[in-house]
């Protein structure tokens, strides 16, 4: 070999490993598919709320919408309500979750645990608000449970116990979905450091077991699942199904205020519903802030904390009680799903007896037209919307192999945009849009504005589990003479079936749950279970709002139990994959 | 008989820091050539160059050409360069004869000829029956074995060996050493062995090349010879180990 030929050259795989174009488009495109319609919305909100919408014949840019606003009624308690009811959610449900994980550090979940959580973290919200809400009516299970031996009703009484001025029946709904959703992703964290290595020698060293949690655990988990709380924070602050459901109506939230402009039949209201909506934004930017803000300041005390050395045991009761709490709203949320199955098959159910008199399936059977439609359209928006998103996520990540790149945190914050972002900010510019190119109202429409939620929570759910693959099964299988595709479909597909069923199942729950992009793309003509549900639960009759309810929280369950159960049996054959765990 | 495997200034830089300096060294068809090193120096990383799966924080320079075949162009797939891990890495949730059908080239198409080839291929190994067995409940003599037969019936033309008898009890590593040098033998096969085990390096009757990495500088591959011991260098090679050093050590 003639030694002139043997310039340097690079030979790294990414000259070889051939990805076809469109993979390796796959990542632009998922990012764009979700932040253009984000970045649009917000503009479509932004101009309304300086007074411009040609559409409706608003062409001057002025304070005119803000003006508006804050002259409206009940205005001011509407944003403290929001405020109040946001924050002690999420500082509830953090302090909760991290007292109880301090306690029960060291000991997996168990079974009872898990088959407690599932349930729970698959309901939607509004389905979850909606058997609350009925759990502590004042005609509700727990005044029954009590009455009339205890307090001595024989009438429900006369008190507001949901839909309070203050918002704590809307806390308490949040606190019932959130709590599990915050320790699911804390335990998850707890698997990346070496937490019980920490806390046996800081036993050692005299320390107890809450104090040596929250001392050495907690500062190494809290990055990991600071991303889920800023998404609770935002959340908190911006419901509104839950809102609609269990918070006051006069004044309600802002982004229910901003709702109820937004369908107002005065299109004037457009103007301040804009201006409300990017309030709605501002606020849970400075909240996030904010508690960013007391991140440094809880952290810098408790450096201090940690360098006086104090072992102390006193911190015990303390997490025993968030335990319990943690515990206590573990058991409301499954007594809420019970309720709803009770109230949806009760004929005849007096106060203050426990159970129904009669049963009857007649809420369910009397006109199942007027359930199966919505129930054929939540399907189908569900299911379409998870599958695309799998292949997109699928693409990406398949991508990211094949070019030895990973991606990098900063892209993980963009996959949060539409879980940071408050809906009611974006999505009415949205339907703006959407008008323009006549797709308002058409499954279509939904099933985009569903995507934007599904993708993030797919590939969150995927991610993981696709990465941690031996890639020397993917190199050996090239080594065998196997093409990429065929390594994809014949060993990487196979292998990670049961993640890759299970985020299409969390895909499915995640659409299932969306209310407002529903409300908004759909334009009031695409009904699904969802919408009916929160429609009904105002006044409606409470066997109705049970089947919708529970037939809502049924369906992601069923879907879990599908993906489960299919991934179960294809791995019964090998045991090495583990059967069913 | 596939023609011998050529390295040509191959080099492995990471973050600007050379983990193997440019060396040239060529393994004939039935040689072992045994490449040592202390963990982190770049072995296996070279083994992922020759295999064309290396990541692209790697820079690479040079080319690697079996017989008159250049294959730094080529894809993973059709670069017929086939691999054995420390893990035998069968596909769990394929059988065994599911594993070796995945190995088996395609160019045999009809079922009976292929079940007939995976057949003779178990039964040669020891292993006749085992076709619908799950890899799981196999031994890891009998999984390593299945794993090796897997990578032959894709007909490859080098092949190479990353610490595969490490995870291996004495007993069944020296069988299994066997059947490997016996196989790639038979087969006329060049092979790149990493390993840490000096017995491994006599087993395999080749040149031996050690990578050294001095605390600064550049790293230095030496030639040495088995039968001494592992930190006599019998000779320093010049950064590029060409002709074969096979001459050298062996002269």
């Amino acid at each position: 070999m003639p030694r002139t030929a043997l310039e340097s050259r690079a030979v790294s795989a990414r000259d070889v490993a051939h990805s076809p174009y469109w993979l390796r488009q796959a990542p632009r495109l998922t990012v764009a598919l979700f932040l253009v319609p984000i970045v649009a919305g917000l503009l479509g909100t932004v101009l309304p709320a300086f007074g411009w919408l040609p559409a409706i014949g608003g062409r001057t840019v002025s304070l005119a919408p803000w003006v508006t606003l804050f002259s409206q009624p009940g205005i001011r308690d509407a944003i403290a309500l929001t405020l109040v009811t946001g924050f002690s959610a999420t500082a509830l449900s953090v302090i909760l979750v991290f007292g109880f994980c301090a306690l029960v550090h060291g000991r997996e979940p168990g079974r009872a645990g898990r088959a407690v959580m599932a349930p729970i973290l698959a309901a939607p919200h509004a389905a979850m608000a909606i058997g609350v809400g009925f759990l502590i009516a004042p005609s509700g299970w727990i005044v029954r449970l009590l009455s009339p031996w205890l307090t001595g009703w024989h009438q429900p009484p006369d008190i507001a116990t949901v839909q309070d001025p203050y918002g704590i029946a809307l806390t308490l709904g949040l606190l019932v979905k959130e709590v599990p959703y915050l320790l699911l992703m804390t335990i998850t964290a707890l698997g990346q450091v070496p937490a019980a290595r920490h806390v046996e020698a800081a036993a050692a060293l005299g320390y107890g077991r809450t104090v040596a949690w929250l001392k050495l655990v907690l500062p190494q988990v809290y990055r990991q699942v600071r991303l889920p709380i800023y998404a609770v924070l935002a959340y908190a602050l911006s419901v509104v199904d839950m809102a609609l459901i269990l918070g006051p109506s006069n004044p309600p939230t802002l982004s229910v205020l901003a709702l109820r402009w937004f369908t107002s039949p005065d299109i004037r209201m457009y103007f301040p519903a804009a201006a409300a909506a990017l309030l709605q934004l501002l606020m849970v930017l400075a909240s996030i802030a904010l508690w960013r803000g007391g991140e440094r300041v809880v952290a810098q005390l408790g450096r201090r904390w940690i360098a006086r050395g104090a072992r102390g045991t006193s911190l015990e009761p303390v997490a025993w009680l968030a335990a319990a709490v943690v515990v206590g709203l573990a058991g409301l949320g499954v007594a809420s799903l019970a309720d709803l199955a009770l109230w949806s098959f009760a004929a005849g159910w007096r106060f203050p007896q426990v159970l129904p008199a009669h049963w009857s399936a007649r809420a369910w059977t009397g006109e199942l037209g007027t359930i199966l439609w919505p129930l054929e359209t939540t399907l189908v928006v569900a299911l379409v919307a998870s599958v695309l998103a799998l292949l997109l996520v699928l693409a990406c990540l398949e991508n990211e192999q094949r070019q030895g790149v990973a991606a990098s945190s900063r892209a993980l914050w963009l996959l949060y945009v539409p879980l940071l972002v408050p809906q009611i900010a974006f999505l009415f510019g949205m339907q703006v849009l959407l008008t323009v190119f006549h797709l308002d109202g058409s499954l279509l429409a939904v099933i985009g504005s569903h995507l934007l939620f599904v993708l993030p929570y797919v590939f969150l759910s995927l991610a993981d589990p696709w990465r941690s693959l031996d890639m020397r099964y993917a190199r050996t299988a090239l080594s065998l003479g196997a093409q990429p595709r065929r390594v994809f479909f014949r060993i990487k597909l196979p292998l990670l079936l049961r993640p890759v069923l299970i985020a299409a199942a969390v895909g499915v729950a995640v659409s299932v749950d969306q209310y407002l992009p529903t409300v908004f793309a759909g334009a009031g003509r695409v009904v699904t279970l969802t919408t009916e549900a929160v429609t009904l639960a105002s006044g409606g009759d409470r066997r109705f709002t049970g089947v919708f309810g529970l037939l809502q929280a049924l369906i992601p369950l069923a879907v879990y139990g599908i993906a489960l159960g299919v991934s179960g049996r294809n791995r019964f054959r090998r045991q090495a994959l583990g059967g069913r765990s | 008989m596939s023609g011998p495997l050529r390295l040509e200034q191959v080099s492995i830089a990471l973050e600007g820091r050379m983990l193997i300096p440019p060396f040239s060294v060529a393994v004939s068809p039935g040689e072992v050539l045994t490449l040592m090193g202390p963990s982190g120096s770049g072995k296996s990383t070279l083994l992922s160059v020759l295999g064309g799966t290396v990541a692209p924080v790697f820079r690479v320079t040079g080319r690697v050409w079996i017989g008159e075949r250049e294959v730094t162009v080529l894809p993973p797939e059709r670069r017929r360069i086939g691999i054995l891990f420390q893990d035998d890495l069968l596909f769990p949730h394929l059988s065994v004869g599911e594993n070796l059908a995945f190995g088996l080239a395609p160019s045999i198409r009809s079922r009976g000829a292929r079940e007939a080839r995976i057949d003779a291929a178990l039964r040669d190994a020891g292993l006749a029956g085992f076709a619908r067995r799950d890899p799981a409940t196999l031994s890891g003599g009998q999984r390593a074995r299945v794993a090796l037969l897997r990578l032959l019936l894709a007909e490859p033309e080098v092949l190479l060996l990353d610490e595969p008898f490490n995870k291996l009890d004495a007993a069944m590593r020296a069988d299994f050493r066997r059947f490997v040098f016996e196989h790639a033998k038979t087969a006329g096969l060049p092979v790149l062995m990493v390993t840490h085990d000096v017995a491994d390096a006599e087993a395999a009757h080749g040149p031996v090349l050690e990578l050294l990495h001095a605390p600064e500088g550049m790293p230095v591959i030496h030639g040495l010879d088995p039968r001494r011991a592992i930190h006599e260098a019998i000779e320093v090679a010049s950064q590029t180990v060409w002709p074969p050093p096979t001459d050298r050590i062996k002269a």
